[in-house]
């Protein structure tokens, strides 16, 4: 089944490249596809561009233009991340050219390299240093063709500011774009260049300002659904009342009756269109349809038991020393099941695309976290060779794993196929819940004890459907097992790779089992963990966010809100702190938020706060209010009026602790996410001795809870 | 089928549409101004908002051809004379942004609340902005953007 492709590629939290060589990093990211060349191959960049590989040829990745501007190609995509900033810091630093010369070009699947896709915190870890070697590469080029024609050995040379200069001598120089004149440079090195050390760095590691946002905050800034083609038509596709039923008869006559619109039908697909898109919508409206239904009577309620039913594979994460012992060393035993609930990635910017034929030529231009993907499945579902298949990815609305998956460029390239127009398909918001692939409905159950001094002596750990990634604990605990059990497909809809995926559920889990063992034991729940740690990088984590927050011990609940709790993603460690208050009603009001993240090198410190922030605000919804209600394929949830997402008066002061680290670079746009379950539950225990096993956590359970 | 007129970021629109259709699509499509977003459709989000007669209007939910007579800005028309409005330079200082997809729907609804309010406090922006939705969570930044556009136009003044 489908879904299963794409739980199974992005579910998993791929390990930095930078212990790996890129053999190892080929076996990681699921192999065969990638082929790796060796340096002077004679393949141009175009095919290796077009090869499902990342090329070798540093002409794929940058160009010096005749202006001395540079460009920098790269196959991601910009959906508010920041990568826009970080990878041209990276790119200028390593090259030696003034940040603001560097233009950038992304996710064009005809001028970029081959990508696999924007997602699971992987631009700065994959990308970037295959970017930086091209850019040191190029620059070794350019000192070899600067000494050529300075005739001066290349050892007295040095580069700057787009310049190759004499080192006694900074008159004497030539720009990069003397030497290259705009056209593509031929010369290649036998042997790759090292890359520059971290601590060279000039331009990596300061703050930098979005550059993006000039276009944004006038209304330039182009999202798919802002390109207007010549004789477009909009398009409204039929859906039906529940994820996989079956059309069994439709009556399109109404709609064909309202001036101006065309029907098609393809299959399955029945589709309306016309030069104005809210006319089409008001034709599809009209349109009459009969379906079967599928058979599944599973509810938001019963999924849970559902899950554990189906449940009939498993895996064992990680083990050690012996459970039976584990438990005889336990003074006390806590057996605890933890429940969360199907949760959107709901980006305001709905899936869109517009599809253009011209000869055999396709070009769609498509919100998607994935071009290179959609190239291949748009160039199948058309029966064209995907050479003559062009994605193109404008700026992206938000996408948090939920614009991996482009069903709309297909069914725009499809309808272009049929109507000979170029056709634009942008969903609404209903059809944004119906397709979206939504995090899985998940369960833990966790089986732990302490000694009687307040030591982990036992945990036993099982996740549900959610994802092994974050499920492995990193506490000091002598007996322990970590399983991940799913099987079959028990979900009624799509599910998918949703910010941190299986992390927030993991670290939920994880985090709320600790503090219930904290407050057992009488212990502060900062000073227990660090009782039950001995990983360093967690240690001084949590003690920077101690510091920051101000927090003082007491153990729980101490009435006063306080809550706890840390992870790793990504590469990234994560420590939060939070002050709640709880009403009278069980609504919570997060007022304050403390994050210490160790990234080890931070290439962008405001990008990086930014993702923080990011993290936290959209944390708090699935830890609060969201979740998607639904009977059986019919999702009941159609818009933000019942799906409620976090808005402003929920906004909590944030404060970022970014630790200095020279470490290689790691992830930074999922990892503050993963603790906002946890710390928000920890933190309403400590408020009101409530403990809470679910997600999100809505007034109403709290209520329960409390009684 | 009904022929309006009104004034579009200070131009004079002459349109003939019909009567049933929203102002966002009027303006996304028949005038090719993109920069007014869609979301939801419902006028629970907020994407959508423009300026009528200075006062904020989900576009989604408006109809057109009551636009007749009346003045309209889009995020297109806020800037004048090339000079960027204090808001939209206050959202590029403190990075209020992040896909920028929810953007143009804040700064027209941050517009109107200044104008109503030109010294507003956190809570008093927090009320006037809480019918926006932002996914990215940028709420924190929006909020202190406002309040520094706020203090620019009244030195301004
Ligand atoms: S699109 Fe109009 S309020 Fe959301
Ligand atoms: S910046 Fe992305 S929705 Fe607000």
């Amino acid at each position: 089944m489908k879904e299963k492709e794409y739980l199974d590629l992005d579910f998993s939290d791929i390990k930095t490249p930078f212990t790996l060589n890129r053999r190892e990093f080929i076996k990681a990211v699921g192999g065969g596809i990638f082929i790796f060349l060796t340096i002077g191959d004679p393949l141009d960049a175009e095919a290796q561009r077009r090869g499902g590989r990342l090329p070798t040829d540093f002409n794929a990745f940058l160009q010096i233009k005749e202006d001395g501007r540079v460009n920098c190609f790269t196959g991601k995509i910009e959906m508010g991340q920041g990568v826009i900033n970080s990878i041209p810091q990276s790119l200028a630093d390593e090259l030696d050219v003034p940040l603001d010369s560097v233009d950038m070009v992304m996710g064009d699947t005809d001028l970029c390299p081959w990508d696999m896709g924007t997602f699971g915190s992987m631009t700065t870890r994959f990308f970037v240093p295959p970017l930086r070697e091209a850019a040191a590469e190029a620059r070794a080029v350019l000192i070899e063709l600067a000494a050529e024609r300075l005739e001066l050995p290349v050892e007295k040379l040095r580069t700057e500011g787009g310049a190759v200069i004499e080192k006694n001598n900074s008159k004497n120089r030539v720009t990069y774009a003397q030497l290259t004149e705009g056209k593509r440079i031929e010369r290649h090195l036998e042997e790759k260049p090292p890359v520059k050390d971290f601590l060279e760095f000039k331009i990596v590691g300061k703050p930098v300002l979005r550059r993006d946002s000039l276009e944004k905050v006038t209304g330039e800034a182009k999202f798919a659904g802002d390109i207007r083609l010549p004789g477009m038509l909009y398009a409204k596709i039929l859906r039906p009342p529940a994820y996989g039923a079956r059309l069994k008869s439709v009556d399109t006559s109404a709609a064909e009756k309202i001036e101006g619109v065309k029907v098609v039908r393809d299959g399955d697909l029945v589709a309306v269109l016309h030069t104005l898109p809210d006319v089409a919508e008001k034709a599809v409206s009209k349109i009459k349809a009969d379906y079967d239904l599928p058979e599944s009577d599973v509810d938001d309620k019963s999924i849970f038991d559902h899950l554990l039913k189906t449940a009939s594979e498993s895996n064992i994460e990680a083990n050690g020393g012996d459970l039976e012992e584990g438990r005889e060393l336990s003074h006390h035993i806590f057996e605890e099941k933890y429940l969360n609930s199907y949760v959107a990635h709901a980006p305001i910017e709905n899936h869109t695309a517009i599809a253009n034929i011209e000869g055999n030529k396709v070009t769609v231009w498509a919100s998607t976290q994935a071009p290179f993907r959609v190239k291949d499945q748009v160039a199948e579902a058309l029966g064209v060779s995907a050479e003559n298949v062009r994605i193109i990815a404008p700026f992206v609305g938000g996408g948090f794993g939920g614009k991996t998956r482009c069903q709309q460029g297909i069914e725009a390239a499809r309808l272009a196929k049929l109507t000979g127009k170029p056709v634009q398909v942008a969903w609404g918001r209903a059809e944004e819940f119906l397709y979206d692939t939504f995090r899985p409905a998940a369960v833990v159950k966790i089986t732990s004890g302490i000694t009687d001094d307040g030591k982990i002596s036992l945990w036993d750990y099982g996740v549900y459907y959610a994802g092994g990634r974050g499920s492995q604990q990193f506490y000091d605990i002598p007996h322990h097992r970590t399983m991940t059990h799913s099987g079959g497909y028990p979900h009624p809809f799509g599910t998918g790779a949703w910010r941190a995926p299986a992390n927030n559920t993991n670290t939920f889990a994880r985090e709320s089992q600790i503090d219930i063992m904290a407050a057992k034991a009488g212990i502060d729940p900062l000073e227990f963990r660090l009782k039950n740690l001995k990983n360093n990088q967690v240690i001084r984590i949590l003690k920077a966010a101690a510091d920051k927050f101000g927090w003082t011990p007491a153990k729980g609940p101490s009435g006063r809100g306080y809550g706890i709790a840390c992870g790793t993603d990504a590469g990234t460690w994560v420590a939060h702190m939070a002050e709640v208050e709880v009403n009278d009603d069980g609504h919570v009001q997060v007022k304050r938020v403390v994050c210490a993240q160790d990234m080890g090198l931070v290439v962008n410190p405001q990008g990086a706060k930014l993702q923080v922030e990011g993290c936290i605000i959209m944390g708090l919804g699935y830890a609060l209010s969201e979740e998607v209600h639904f009977k059986g394929g019919e999702i009941l949830d159609t818009n933000f009026d019942t799906y409620q997402i976090t808005r402003f008066s929920w906004t909590p002061e944030i404060e970022t602790v970014l630790i200095e680290s020279d470490a290689p670079p790691q992830g930074g746009g999922e990892p503050a996410i993963i603790c906002m379950g946890g710390v928000i539950a920890n933190a309403i225990f400590d408020a009101t001795g409530a403990r809470l096993y679910q997600l999100p956590m809505t007034p109403d359970r709290i209520m329960q809870a409390r009684r | 089928m009904e022929t309006i007129n009104f004034q579009l970021n200070d131009k004079p629109v002459e349109i003939t549409i019909d009567d049933a259709r929203m102002l966002l699509w009027v303006l996304r499509t028949d005038l090719e101004l993109t920069g007014t977003r869609f979301g939801c459709g419902e006028g629970i989000c907020g994407a959508c908002t423009v300026l009528v007669d200075n006062y904020p209007v989900r576009s989604c939910q408006f109809p057109a051809v009551n636009a007749d007579g009346k003045e309209i800005v889009t995020i297109e028309g806020l800037a004048k004379n090339g000079e960027l409005h204090p808001l939209q330079k206050a959202f590029m200082s403190h990075d209020a942004l992040q896909c920028g997809f929810c953007t143009s729907g804040m700064i027209l609804t941050a517009y109107s609340l200044l104008l109503d309010n030109p010294e507003p406090t956190r809570e008093e922006i927090i009320e006037g902005m809480e019918d926006n939705l932002c996914r990215c969570g940028s709420y924190g930044r929006i909020i202190k953007a406002v309040q520094t556009a706020a203090q620019e136009m009244k030195e301004a003044r």
